[in-house]
Protein backbone atom coordinates (compact mmCIF):
# COMPACT_ATOMS: atom_id res chain seq x y z
CA UNK A 1 0.00 0.00 0.00
CA UNK A 2 2.40 2.32 0.95
CA UNK A 3 4.41 1.46 -2.00
CA UNK A 4 1.42 2.73 -4.37
CA UNK A 5 1.11 6.02 -2.59
CA UNK A 6 4.68 6.83 -3.22
CA UNK A 7 4.17 5.41 -6.80
CA UNK A 8 1.28 7.52 -7.10
CA UNK A 9 3.31 10.73 -5.80
CA UNK A 10 6.32 10.18 -7.82
CA UNK A 11 4.06 9.65 -10.84
CA UNK A 12 2.09 13.00 -10.40
CA UNK A 13 5.26 14.96 -9.95
CA UNK A 14 6.45 13.99 -13.08
CA UNK A 15 3.59 14.46 -14.85
CA UNK A 16 3.52 18.22 -13.48
CA UNK A 17 7.24 18.32 -14.56
CA UNK A 18 6.86 16.81 -18.09
CA UNK A 19 4.03 18.83 -18.75
CA UNK A 20 4.61 22.00 -19.87
CA UNK A 21 7.45 19.71 -22.39
CA UNK A 22 4.94 17.77 -23.75
CA UNK A 23 3.02 20.88 -24.60
CA UNK A 24 5.66 22.46 -26.09
CA UNK A 25 5.96 18.89 -28.74
CA UNK A 26 2.49 18.79 -29.21
CA UNK A 27 2.81 21.89 -30.45
CA UNK A 28 5.21 21.64 -32.32
CA UNK A 29 3.41 18.73 -34.65
CA UNK A 30 0.44 20.98 -35.20
CA UNK A 31 -0.91 24.13 -37.42
CA UNK A 32 -0.88 27.48 -35.90
CA UNK A 33 -3.89 27.13 -37.01
CA UNK A 34 -4.92 24.28 -35.02
CA UNK A 35 -3.29 25.36 -32.07
CA UNK A 36 -4.89 28.56 -31.93
CA UNK A 37 -8.77 26.94 -32.71
CA UNK A 38 -9.15 23.58 -30.31
CA UNK A 39 -7.58 21.96 -27.31
CA UNK A 40 -6.40 18.94 -28.18
CA UNK A 41 -3.83 16.34 -26.21
CA UNK A 42 -2.89 14.98 -29.47
CA UNK A 43 -2.32 16.56 -32.73
CA UNK A 44 -5.08 16.37 -35.42
CA UNK A 45 -3.38 17.46 -38.55
CA UNK A 46 0.57 15.86 -37.67
CA UNK A 47 2.42 17.78 -39.06
CA UNK A 48 6.63 17.97 -39.95
CA UNK A 49 5.96 21.43 -41.71
CA UNK A 50 7.13 23.24 -38.82
CA UNK A 51 10.36 21.33 -38.65
CA UNK A 52 10.75 21.66 -41.94
CA UNK A 53 10.57 25.23 -41.89
CA UNK A 54 12.97 25.68 -39.43
CA UNK A 55 15.89 23.68 -40.88
CA UNK A 56 14.96 25.20 -44.54
CA UNK A 57 14.62 29.22 -43.67
CA UNK A 58 17.93 30.40 -42.84
CA UNK A 59 16.88 33.15 -40.80
CA UNK A 60 16.08 30.62 -38.61
CA UNK A 61 18.57 27.87 -38.62
CA UNK A 62 21.58 30.09 -38.74
CA UNK A 63 20.40 31.04 -35.19
CA UNK A 64 21.35 27.59 -34.07
CA UNK A 65 24.72 27.59 -36.09
CA UNK A 66 25.42 31.33 -34.50
CA UNK A 67 24.08 29.84 -30.92
CA UNK A 68 26.54 26.98 -31.56
CA UNK A 69 29.30 28.50 -32.69
CA UNK A 70 29.69 31.30 -29.48
CA UNK A 71 28.92 28.33 -27.52
CA UNK A 72 31.16 26.37 -28.57
CA UNK A 73 34.11 28.67 -28.31
CA UNK A 74 33.30 29.98 -25.22
CA UNK A 75 33.72 26.52 -23.92
CA UNK A 76 36.92 26.49 -25.40
CA UNK A 77 38.01 29.48 -23.99
CA UNK A 78 36.89 29.03 -20.61
CA UNK A 79 38.41 25.52 -20.22
CA UNK A 80 41.73 26.41 -21.67
CA UNK A 81 41.88 29.76 -19.15
CA UNK A 82 40.52 27.77 -16.28
CA UNK A 83 42.94 24.69 -16.52
CA UNK A 84 46.03 26.02 -15.57
CA UNK A 85 44.27 28.80 -13.38
CA UNK A 86 43.02 25.58 -11.35
CA UNK A 87 45.91 23.86 -10.83
CA UNK A 88 47.45 26.77 -9.31
CA UNK A 89 45.30 27.36 -7.15
CA UNK A 90 44.88 23.24 -6.21
CA UNK A 91 48.24 23.11 -5.80
CA UNK A 92 50.28 26.47 -4.88
CA UNK A 93 50.28 28.67 -1.83
CA UNK A 94 50.26 32.22 -2.72
CA UNK A 95 49.35 35.49 -0.82
CA UNK A 96 45.57 35.91 -1.02
CA UNK A 97 45.13 32.43 -2.82
CA UNK A 98 42.27 32.18 -0.60
CA UNK A 99 40.44 35.54 -1.03
CA UNK A 100 41.10 35.44 -5.04
CA UNK A 101 39.34 32.37 -5.34
CA UNK A 102 36.13 33.27 -3.39
CA UNK A 103 35.97 36.62 -5.49
CA UNK A 104 36.16 34.61 -8.41
CA UNK A 105 32.83 33.12 -7.69
CA UNK A 106 31.57 36.87 -6.63
CA UNK A 107 31.68 37.76 -10.78
CA UNK A 108 28.64 35.05 -10.74
CA UNK A 109 26.72 36.40 -8.09
CA UNK A 110 26.32 39.99 -10.19
CA UNK A 111 23.25 39.66 -12.94
CA UNK A 112 24.22 39.44 -16.40
CA UNK A 113 22.29 42.85 -16.67
CA UNK A 114 25.11 44.58 -14.64
CA UNK A 115 27.82 44.04 -17.31
CA UNK A 116 25.13 44.51 -20.29
CA UNK A 117 26.20 48.57 -20.33
CA UNK A 118 29.68 48.21 -20.21
CA UNK A 119 30.01 45.66 -22.94
CA UNK A 120 27.95 46.56 -25.34
CA UNK A 121 29.53 50.09 -25.58
CA UNK A 122 33.07 48.65 -25.31
CA UNK A 123 32.12 46.21 -28.20
CA UNK A 124 30.89 48.66 -30.06
CA UNK A 125 34.10 51.05 -29.78
CA UNK A 126 36.39 47.77 -30.68
CA UNK A 127 34.66 46.78 -33.06
CA UNK A 128 33.35 43.18 -32.15
CA UNK A 129 29.96 44.11 -31.89
CA UNK A 130 27.73 41.44 -33.42
CA UNK A 131 30.27 38.75 -33.70
CA UNK A 132 30.31 35.32 -31.96
CA UNK A 133 33.75 35.52 -30.68
CA UNK A 134 32.13 38.60 -28.79
CA UNK A 135 29.25 36.91 -27.00
CA UNK A 136 31.59 33.72 -26.05
CA UNK A 137 33.96 36.47 -24.29
CA UNK A 138 30.98 38.26 -22.57
CA UNK A 139 29.85 34.92 -20.96
CA UNK A 140 33.41 34.23 -20.02
CA UNK A 141 33.34 36.28 -17.37
CA UNK A 142 30.29 34.24 -15.82
CA UNK A 143 31.91 30.31 -17.07
CA UNK A 144 35.55 30.94 -16.20
CA UNK A 145 35.04 31.48 -12.54
CA UNK A 146 32.76 28.56 -11.88
CA UNK A 147 34.80 26.67 -14.50
CA UNK A 148 38.13 27.40 -12.41
CA UNK A 149 36.14 26.31 -9.08
CA UNK A 150 34.34 22.87 -10.76
CA UNK A 151 38.07 21.87 -11.77
CA UNK A 152 39.62 23.12 -8.93
CA UNK A 153 37.73 21.06 -6.69
CA UNK A 154 38.38 17.47 -9.09
CA UNK A 155 42.26 18.57 -9.45
CA UNK A 156 42.34 18.79 -5.53
CA UNK A 157 41.08 15.29 -5.51
CA UNK A 158 44.17 13.96 -7.12
CA UNK A 159 46.89 13.64 -4.45
CA UNK A 160 49.98 16.08 -5.11
CA UNK A 161 52.10 12.69 -4.83
CA UNK A 162 51.36 12.26 -8.06
CA UNK A 163 52.75 15.47 -9.69
CA UNK A 164 55.72 14.70 -7.21
CA UNK A 165 56.35 11.34 -8.70
CA UNK A 166 56.24 12.62 -12.29
CA UNK A 167 58.61 15.49 -11.79
CA UNK A 168 61.09 13.33 -10.26
CA UNK A 169 60.71 10.54 -13.43
CA UNK A 170 61.14 13.16 -15.51
CA UNK A 171 58.52 14.68 -17.17
CA UNK A 172 58.61 18.03 -17.68
CA UNK A 173 55.12 20.16 -16.92
CA UNK A 174 53.70 20.54 -20.23
CA UNK A 175 53.74 16.85 -20.97
CA UNK A 176 53.01 15.97 -17.28
CA UNK A 177 49.46 18.07 -17.41
CA UNK A 178 48.65 16.26 -20.90
CA UNK A 179 49.46 13.28 -20.90
CA UNK A 180 49.32 12.32 -17.17
CA UNK A 181 46.99 15.02 -15.37
CA UNK A 182 44.35 16.01 -17.70
CA UNK A 183 42.96 12.21 -18.10
CA UNK A 184 42.81 12.48 -14.61
CA UNK A 185 40.38 14.85 -14.06
CA UNK A 186 38.39 13.54 -17.63
CA UNK A 187 35.36 13.77 -15.47
CA UNK A 188 36.08 17.07 -14.43
CA UNK A 189 36.57 18.66 -17.51
CA UNK A 190 33.43 16.91 -19.09
CA UNK A 191 31.66 18.34 -16.41
CA UNK A 192 33.00 21.61 -16.81
CA UNK A 193 32.44 21.64 -20.14
CA UNK A 194 28.41 20.79 -19.91
CA UNK A 195 28.57 23.86 -16.89
CA UNK A 196 29.86 26.17 -19.80
CA UNK A 197 27.46 25.20 -22.57
CA UNK A 198 24.73 25.06 -20.61
CA UNK A 199 25.00 28.65 -19.20
CA UNK A 200 26.31 29.92 -22.82
CA UNK A 201 23.43 27.74 -23.99
CA UNK A 202 20.26 29.31 -22.35
CA UNK A 203 21.62 32.94 -21.94
CA UNK A 204 19.77 35.39 -23.50
CA UNK A 205 20.07 38.82 -22.50
CA UNK A 206 24.23 39.64 -23.03
CA UNK A 207 23.51 37.17 -26.06
CA UNK A 208 20.40 39.19 -27.45
CA UNK A 209 21.95 42.55 -26.79
CA UNK A 210 25.42 41.57 -27.62
CA UNK A 211 24.38 41.06 -31.60
CA UNK A 212 22.22 42.18 -34.04
CA UNK A 213 21.95 40.29 -37.62
CA UNK A 214 25.55 38.20 -38.55
CA UNK A 215 25.50 36.66 -34.76
CA UNK A 216 22.07 36.31 -33.57
CA UNK A 217 21.06 33.43 -31.37
CA UNK A 218 18.49 31.22 -31.64
CA UNK A 219 16.92 32.89 -28.10
CA UNK A 220 16.89 36.05 -29.57
CA UNK A 221 15.69 34.52 -33.10
CA UNK A 222 12.95 33.05 -31.22
CA UNK A 223 11.56 36.20 -29.64
CA UNK A 224 11.37 38.03 -32.80
CA UNK A 225 9.00 36.32 -34.59
CA UNK A 226 6.07 38.35 -34.71
CA UNK A 227 5.37 38.86 -38.63
CA UNK A 228 2.16 40.34 -40.68
CA UNK A 229 0.30 36.90 -40.22
CA UNK A 230 0.46 37.14 -36.38
CA UNK A 231 2.76 34.72 -34.35
CA UNK A 232 3.86 31.38 -35.86
CA UNK A 233 3.44 29.54 -33.05
CA UNK A 234 4.06 26.03 -34.77
CA UNK A 235 7.64 27.38 -35.78
CA UNK A 236 8.17 28.83 -32.46
CA UNK A 237 7.29 25.48 -30.84
CA UNK A 238 9.52 23.84 -33.06
CA UNK A 239 12.26 25.75 -32.41
CA UNK A 240 11.92 25.35 -28.67
CA UNK A 241 11.99 21.52 -29.04
CA UNK A 242 15.14 21.75 -30.87
CA UNK A 243 16.95 23.97 -28.77
CA UNK A 244 16.14 21.54 -25.90
CA UNK A 245 17.65 18.79 -27.80
CA UNK A 246 21.49 19.88 -27.63
CA UNK A 247 21.49 20.44 -23.84
CA UNK A 248 19.51 16.67 -23.11
CA UNK A 249 22.18 15.22 -25.68
CA UNK A 250 24.89 16.70 -23.58
CA UNK A 251 23.87 15.92 -19.93
CA UNK A 252 23.46 12.37 -21.89
CA UNK A 253 27.41 12.46 -21.92
CA UNK A 254 28.15 13.77 -18.45
CA UNK A 255 24.69 12.10 -16.49
CA UNK A 256 26.98 10.29 -14.18
CA UNK A 257 29.77 13.18 -12.87
CA UNK A 258 26.53 15.73 -12.67
CA UNK A 259 25.98 15.39 -8.89
CA UNK A 260 30.14 15.44 -8.63
CA UNK A 261 29.91 18.74 -10.71
CA UNK A 262 27.15 20.98 -8.69
CA UNK A 263 29.24 19.96 -5.39
CA UNK A 264 32.07 21.85 -7.27
CA UNK A 265 33.85 18.46 -7.38
CA UNK A 266 34.00 18.46 -3.46
CA UNK A 267 32.61 15.00 -3.06
CA UNK B 1 70.08 3.79 5.67
CA UNK B 2 66.94 3.80 7.34
CA UNK B 3 65.25 6.61 8.79
CA UNK B 4 63.29 6.17 12.10
CA UNK B 5 60.96 8.71 13.45
CA UNK B 6 58.78 8.94 16.64
CA UNK B 7 56.38 11.38 15.75
CA UNK B 8 55.11 12.02 11.94
CA UNK B 9 56.24 15.75 11.72
CA UNK B 10 59.09 16.35 9.49
CA UNK B 11 59.49 12.90 8.14
CA UNK B 12 58.05 13.43 4.91
CA UNK B 13 59.26 16.99 4.42
CA UNK B 14 63.20 15.28 5.43
CA UNK B 15 62.43 13.23 2.22
CA UNK B 16 61.11 15.89 0.00
CA UNK B 17 64.62 18.20 0.78
CA UNK B 18 66.58 15.39 -1.19
CA UNK B 19 64.69 16.22 -4.52
CA UNK B 20 63.82 19.36 -3.57
CA UNK B 21 59.90 18.89 -3.50
CA UNK B 22 58.89 21.42 -1.09
CA UNK B 23 62.11 24.03 -0.97
CA UNK B 24 64.35 24.28 1.98
CA UNK B 25 63.87 25.84 5.25
CA UNK B 26 67.88 26.45 5.05
CA UNK B 27 71.08 25.30 4.00
CA UNK B 28 71.59 23.08 0.98
CA UNK B 29 72.18 19.46 0.01
CA UNK B 30 75.25 17.94 -1.31
CA UNK B 31 74.95 14.82 -3.31
CA UNK B 32 78.60 12.72 -3.60
CA UNK B 33 79.73 16.31 -2.99
CA UNK B 34 78.27 17.97 -5.64
CA UNK B 35 75.83 20.54 -4.48
CA UNK B 36 72.67 20.25 -5.92
CA UNK B 37 70.88 22.66 -3.99
CA UNK B 38 68.34 24.29 -6.24
CA UNK B 39 69.35 21.50 -9.18
CA UNK B 40 65.57 21.26 -11.43
CA UNK B 41 64.50 17.54 -9.44
CA UNK B 42 64.59 16.67 -12.92
CA UNK B 43 68.53 16.64 -13.61
CA UNK B 44 68.37 14.35 -10.00
CA UNK B 45 69.33 11.19 -10.16
CA UNK B 46 66.72 10.85 -7.33
CA UNK B 47 63.61 8.78 -7.37
CA UNK B 48 61.07 8.11 -4.39
CA UNK B 49 57.75 5.91 -3.34
CA UNK B 50 55.40 7.28 -0.77
CA UNK B 51 52.81 5.58 1.48
CA UNK B 52 50.23 6.06 -0.81
CA UNK B 53 50.09 3.52 -3.84
CA UNK B 54 51.11 6.27 -6.31
CA UNK B 55 50.97 5.26 -9.75
CA UNK B 56 50.17 6.92 -13.27
CA UNK B 57 45.91 5.41 -12.78
CA UNK B 58 45.93 6.09 -16.75
CA UNK B 59 48.82 4.02 -17.41
CA UNK B 60 48.90 0.27 -17.73
CA UNK B 61 51.93 -1.29 -14.96
CA UNK B 62 53.67 -2.15 -17.87
CA UNK B 63 53.89 1.74 -18.86
CA UNK B 64 54.20 2.92 -15.50
CA UNK B 65 56.94 0.97 -14.78
CA UNK B 66 58.62 2.17 -18.51
CA UNK B 67 57.71 5.95 -18.17
CA UNK B 68 60.94 7.14 -16.48
CA UNK B 69 63.10 5.44 -19.03
CA UNK B 70 60.96 6.29 -21.69
CA UNK B 71 60.89 10.21 -20.54
CA UNK B 72 64.85 9.45 -20.66
CA UNK B 73 64.76 8.61 -24.02
CA UNK B 74 66.01 4.84 -23.26
CA UNK B 75 66.14 2.63 -26.78
CA UNK B 76 63.01 0.42 -27.08
CA UNK B 77 64.46 -2.90 -26.48
CA UNK B 78 66.15 -1.47 -23.53
CA UNK B 79 62.98 -0.58 -21.87
CA UNK B 80 61.62 -3.53 -22.39
CA UNK B 81 64.34 -5.47 -21.07
CA UNK B 82 64.40 -3.36 -17.66
CA UNK B 83 60.66 -3.25 -17.43
CA UNK B 84 60.60 -7.14 -17.35
CA UNK B 85 63.50 -7.12 -15.02
CA UNK B 86 62.25 -4.84 -12.75
CA UNK B 87 58.94 -6.56 -12.81
CA UNK B 88 60.38 -10.09 -12.33
CA UNK B 89 62.33 -8.76 -8.97
CA UNK B 90 58.97 -7.58 -7.78
CA UNK B 91 56.67 -10.61 -8.71
CA UNK B 92 54.26 -8.32 -11.12
CA UNK B 93 55.27 -10.02 -14.55
CA UNK B 94 51.91 -11.27 -14.79
CA UNK B 95 49.97 -7.87 -14.45
CA UNK B 96 51.95 -5.82 -16.94
CA UNK B 97 49.04 -5.28 -18.62
CA UNK B 98 46.45 -3.94 -16.11
CA UNK B 99 45.60 -0.60 -14.71
CA UNK B 100 46.54 0.32 -11.28
CA UNK B 101 43.29 0.42 -10.30
CA UNK B 102 43.04 -3.13 -10.98
CA UNK B 103 45.10 -4.00 -8.77
CA UNK B 104 45.61 -4.73 -4.99
CA UNK B 105 47.24 -2.54 -2.40
CA UNK B 106 50.30 -4.91 -2.40
CA UNK B 107 50.76 -4.91 -6.14
CA UNK B 108 50.34 -1.44 -6.41
CA UNK B 109 52.74 -0.41 -4.54
CA UNK B 110 55.12 -2.92 -5.89
CA UNK B 111 54.82 -1.26 -9.25
CA UNK B 112 55.42 2.04 -7.61
CA UNK B 113 58.55 0.11 -6.24
CA UNK B 114 59.31 -1.06 -9.56
CA UNK B 115 59.05 1.97 -11.16
CA UNK B 116 61.46 3.57 -8.99
CA UNK B 117 64.25 0.71 -9.31
CA UNK B 118 63.80 0.87 -13.19
CA UNK B 119 65.83 4.39 -13.48
CA UNK B 120 68.67 2.54 -11.32
CA UNK B 121 69.11 6.20 -9.40
CA UNK B 122 71.54 7.31 -7.21
CA UNK B 123 69.20 8.23 -4.59
CA UNK B 124 66.13 6.08 -3.79
CA UNK B 125 63.85 7.22 -1.21
CA UNK B 126 60.77 5.56 0.46
CA UNK B 127 58.85 7.10 2.61
CA UNK B 128 56.94 4.28 4.91
CA UNK B 129 56.27 2.04 1.38
CA UNK B 130 54.70 -0.34 3.70
CA UNK B 131 52.24 1.38 6.13
CA UNK B 132 49.25 1.44 4.43
CA UNK B 133 49.88 -2.58 3.53
CA UNK B 134 48.19 -5.05 5.87
CA UNK B 135 50.14 -7.33 8.16
CA UNK B 136 51.37 -10.30 5.89
CA UNK B 137 51.57 -8.41 2.53
CA UNK B 138 53.94 -6.03 4.30
CA UNK B 139 56.18 -8.64 6.26
CA UNK B 140 56.13 -10.14 2.92
CA UNK B 141 57.75 -7.33 1.17
CA UNK B 142 59.71 -6.28 3.81
CA UNK B 143 61.64 -9.29 3.53
CA UNK B 144 61.61 -9.18 -0.70
CA UNK B 145 63.17 -5.38 -0.38
CA UNK B 146 65.69 -5.97 1.84
CA UNK B 147 66.81 -8.87 -0.62
CA UNK B 148 66.95 -6.18 -3.38
CA UNK B 149 68.44 -3.35 -1.63
CA UNK B 150 71.58 -5.62 -1.21
CA UNK B 151 71.58 -6.28 -4.21
CA UNK B 152 71.48 -2.49 -5.27
CA UNK B 153 74.60 0.07 -5.42
CA UNK B 154 72.57 2.96 -4.93
CA UNK B 155 71.74 4.51 -1.18
CA UNK B 156 68.64 3.89 -0.44
CA UNK B 157 66.75 5.60 2.63
CA UNK B 158 63.93 4.32 3.87
CA UNK B 159 61.64 6.23 6.33
CA UNK B 160 59.49 4.13 9.32
CA UNK B 161 58.25 4.37 12.37
CA UNK B 162 58.37 1.14 13.23
CA UNK B 163 61.49 0.36 15.07
CA UNK B 164 60.78 -3.56 14.44
CA UNK B 165 61.40 -2.53 10.40
CA UNK B 166 64.30 -0.30 11.05
CA UNK B 167 65.98 -3.33 12.56
CA UNK B 168 64.83 -6.01 9.91
CA UNK B 169 66.79 -3.63 7.39
CA UNK B 170 69.97 -2.95 9.46
CA UNK B 171 72.47 -0.69 7.80
CA UNK B 172 72.63 3.10 8.71
CA UNK B 173 70.05 4.70 10.83
CA UNK B 174 68.84 8.45 11.68
CA UNK B 175 66.62 8.61 14.25
CA UNK B 176 64.29 11.50 14.56
CA UNK B 177 61.80 13.51 16.33
CA UNK B 178 60.13 16.68 15.22
CA UNK B 179 62.04 17.35 12.14
CA UNK B 180 65.56 16.73 14.50
CA UNK B 181 68.16 14.32 14.15
CA UNK B 182 68.63 12.73 17.74
CA UNK B 183 71.20 10.19 16.87
CA UNK B 184 72.59 8.27 13.79
CA UNK B 185 74.87 5.29 13.15
CA UNK B 186 74.95 1.72 12.51
CA UNK B 187 71.14 -0.05 13.26
CA UNK B 188 71.91 -2.06 15.76
CA UNK B 189 74.60 -0.41 17.38
CA UNK B 190 72.18 3.02 18.09
CA UNK B 191 69.29 0.10 19.16
CA UNK B 192 71.75 -0.69 21.85
CA UNK B 193 72.82 2.14 22.87
CA UNK B 194 70.06 5.01 22.44
CA UNK B 195 72.08 8.35 22.91
CA UNK B 196 68.94 9.88 24.93
CA UNK B 197 66.05 8.76 26.67
CA UNK B 198 64.23 10.12 23.75
CA UNK B 199 65.84 7.95 21.04
CA UNK B 200 65.36 4.90 23.19
CA UNK B 201 61.42 6.41 23.28
CA UNK B 202 61.77 6.07 19.27
CA UNK B 203 63.10 3.11 19.03
CA UNK B 204 61.36 0.49 21.17
CA UNK B 205 58.47 -0.94 20.50
CA UNK B 206 56.00 -1.35 23.08
CA UNK B 207 57.71 1.88 24.33
CA UNK B 208 60.95 1.57 27.01
CA UNK B 209 60.10 1.50 30.51
CA UNK B 210 61.30 4.22 32.95
CA UNK B 211 61.48 3.95 36.41
CA UNK B 212 62.73 6.84 38.31
CA UNK B 213 65.67 5.83 40.87
CA UNK B 214 67.88 7.37 43.40
CA UNK B 215 71.08 6.36 44.13
CA UNK B 216 72.48 6.93 47.54
CA UNK B 217 74.88 5.05 50.09
CA UNK B 218 75.98 1.99 48.14
CA UNK B 219 72.01 1.37 47.37
CA UNK B 220 69.74 2.18 44.06
CA UNK B 221 65.92 3.41 45.46
CA UNK B 222 63.53 2.33 42.27
CA UNK B 223 60.52 3.99 42.58
CA UNK B 224 59.74 4.74 46.67
CA UNK B 225 59.63 1.19 47.70
CA UNK B 226 61.89 -0.76 46.38
CA UNK B 227 66.19 -0.87 47.10
CA UNK B 228 68.49 -2.88 45.88
CA UNK B 229 72.15 -3.16 46.37
CA UNK B 230 74.46 -0.41 43.83
CA UNK B 231 76.16 -3.27 42.15
CA UNK B 232 77.56 -4.53 38.97
CA UNK B 233 76.88 -1.98 36.17
CA UNK B 234 75.52 0.28 38.42
CA UNK B 235 78.68 0.20 40.64
CA UNK B 236 80.11 3.22 39.41
CA UNK B 237 77.30 5.61 39.36
CA UNK B 238 77.72 8.73 41.65
CA UNK B 239 75.02 9.94 43.79
CA UNK B 240 71.76 11.00 42.49
CA UNK B 241 68.85 11.16 40.68
CA UNK B 242 68.46 8.94 37.65
CA UNK B 243 65.88 7.16 34.69
CA UNK B 244 66.24 3.64 34.63
CA UNK B 245 64.83 1.82 31.33
CA UNK B 246 64.28 -1.13 30.57
CA UNK B 247 62.79 -2.70 27.08
CA UNK B 248 59.80 -5.25 27.45
CA UNK B 249 62.00 -8.21 26.63
CA UNK B 250 63.96 -7.55 29.58
CA UNK B 251 61.42 -7.91 32.03
CA UNK B 252 60.29 -11.57 32.95
CA UNK B 253 57.32 -13.35 34.76
CA UNK B 254 59.52 -15.89 36.48
CA UNK B 255 62.48 -15.30 38.54
CA UNK B 256 65.55 -17.34 37.76
CA UNK B 257 68.00 -16.12 40.58
CA UNK B 258 69.82 -13.07 39.07
CA UNK B 259 66.52 -10.80 38.24
CA UNK B 260 67.10 -9.37 41.60
CA UNK B 261 64.43 -6.69 40.74
CA UNK B 262 60.92 -7.42 41.05
CA UNK B 263 57.79 -5.10 39.78
CA UNK B 264 54.58 -6.00 41.64
CA UNK B 265 51.60 -4.25 40.32
CA UNK B 266 47.70 -4.90 38.70
CA UNK B 267 47.33 -5.54 34.97
CA UNK B 268 46.06 -2.79 32.80
CA UNK B 269 45.65 -4.15 29.88
CA UNK B 270 47.32 -7.49 28.16
CA UNK B 271 47.69 -7.65 24.47
CA UNK B 272 48.45 -10.71 22.65
CA UNK B 273 50.46 -10.44 19.94
CA UNK B 274 50.81 -13.48 17.16
CA UNK B 275 53.09 -15.34 19.51
CA UNK B 276 53.48 -12.38 22.79
CA UNK B 277 51.81 -11.14 24.88
CA UNK B 278 52.29 -7.67 26.45
CA UNK B 279 51.47 -7.00 29.79
CA UNK B 280 50.69 -3.78 30.77
CA UNK B 281 50.39 -3.17 34.19
CA UNK B 282 51.40 -0.58 37.04
CA UNK B 283 54.31 -0.25 39.60
CA UNK B 284 53.63 2.56 42.09
CA UNK B 285 51.80 4.67 39.05
CA UNK B 286 54.43 4.19 36.41
CA UNK B 287 52.91 2.49 33.77
CA UNK B 288 55.11 -0.44 32.63
CA UNK B 289 54.94 -3.25 29.97
CA UNK B 290 56.29 -6.66 29.89
CA UNK B 291 56.84 -8.89 26.83
CA UNK B 292 55.95 -12.91 27.65
CA UNK B 293 56.55 -15.54 25.64
CA UNK B 294 53.20 -17.51 24.20
CA UNK B 295 49.73 -16.22 24.58
CA UNK B 296 48.20 -15.59 27.86
CA UNK B 297 45.11 -14.57 28.98
CA UNK B 298 44.98 -12.34 32.19
CA UNK B 299 41.55 -10.31 33.97
CA UNK B 300 42.37 -6.53 34.29
CA UNK B 301 43.14 -5.96 37.81
CA UNK B 302 45.11 -9.30 38.33
CA UNK B 303 48.41 -8.52 40.46
CA UNK B 304 51.56 -9.62 38.07
CA UNK B 305 55.44 -10.49 39.30
CA UNK B 306 57.74 -9.17 37.34
CA UNK B 307 61.84 -9.77 37.22
CA UNK B 308 64.41 -8.36 35.85
CA UNK B 309 68.47 -8.67 35.86
CA UNK B 310 69.76 -5.15 37.23
CA UNK B 311 72.45 -5.37 35.28
CA UNK B 312 69.70 -5.11 32.22
CA UNK B 313 69.18 -1.44 33.18
CA UNK B 314 69.81 1.32 30.64
CA UNK B 315 70.65 4.16 32.94
CA UNK B 316 69.86 7.92 31.78
CA UNK B 317 70.98 10.67 33.60
CA UNK B 318 68.48 13.87 34.74
CA UNK B 319 68.70 15.57 31.44
CA UNK B 320 68.16 12.35 29.66
CA UNK B 321 71.68 11.35 28.52
CA UNK B 322 72.74 7.83 28.48
CA UNK B 323 75.07 6.77 31.23
CA UNK B 324 75.44 3.29 31.88
CA UNK B 325 74.29 0.98 28.82
CA UNK B 326 73.99 -3.31 28.88
CA UNK B 327 74.98 -3.17 25.86
CA UNK B 328 74.85 -6.69 24.61
CA UNK B 329 72.72 -8.49 21.59
CA UNK B 330 69.92 -9.11 23.03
Amino acid sequence: MRMKKRTVALLCYLIFLLLPIYWLVNMSFKTTDEILSVFNLLPENFTWANYAMIFTDPSWYTGYINSMKYVALNTIISLTVALPAAYGFSRYNFLGDKHMFFWLLTNKMAPPAVFLLPFFNFYQTVGLFDTSIAVALAHCLFNVPLAVWILEGFMSGVPKEIDETAFIDGYSFPRFFTTIFIPLIRAGIGVTAFFCFMFSWVELLLARTLTAVNAKPIAATMTRTVSASGMDWGGLAAAGVLTMIPGAIVIWFVRNYMAKGFALGRV
Amino acid sequence: MCCLEGLWLGKPRFCASWPDLTGLPGGGVLMDGKDVTGMSVRQRSVAMVYQQFINYPSLSVYKNIASPLKIAGTAKDEIDRRVQEAARMLHIEHLLDRLPSELSGGQQQRCAIARALVKRVELLLLDEPLVNLDYKLREELREELQQIFERRESIVVYTTTEPTEALMLGGHIIVMHEGRILQHGPTAEVYLNPATTKVAEVFSDPPINFVPAKVENGTVRLGREQVIPQQGRLAGLEPGEYRFGVRSNRLFLGDDGVRTVRFDGPVGLSEINGSETFIHFTYEDVPLVAQEDGVHQRGVGDTVSVYLDPNDFYVFGASGELIVSPARAD
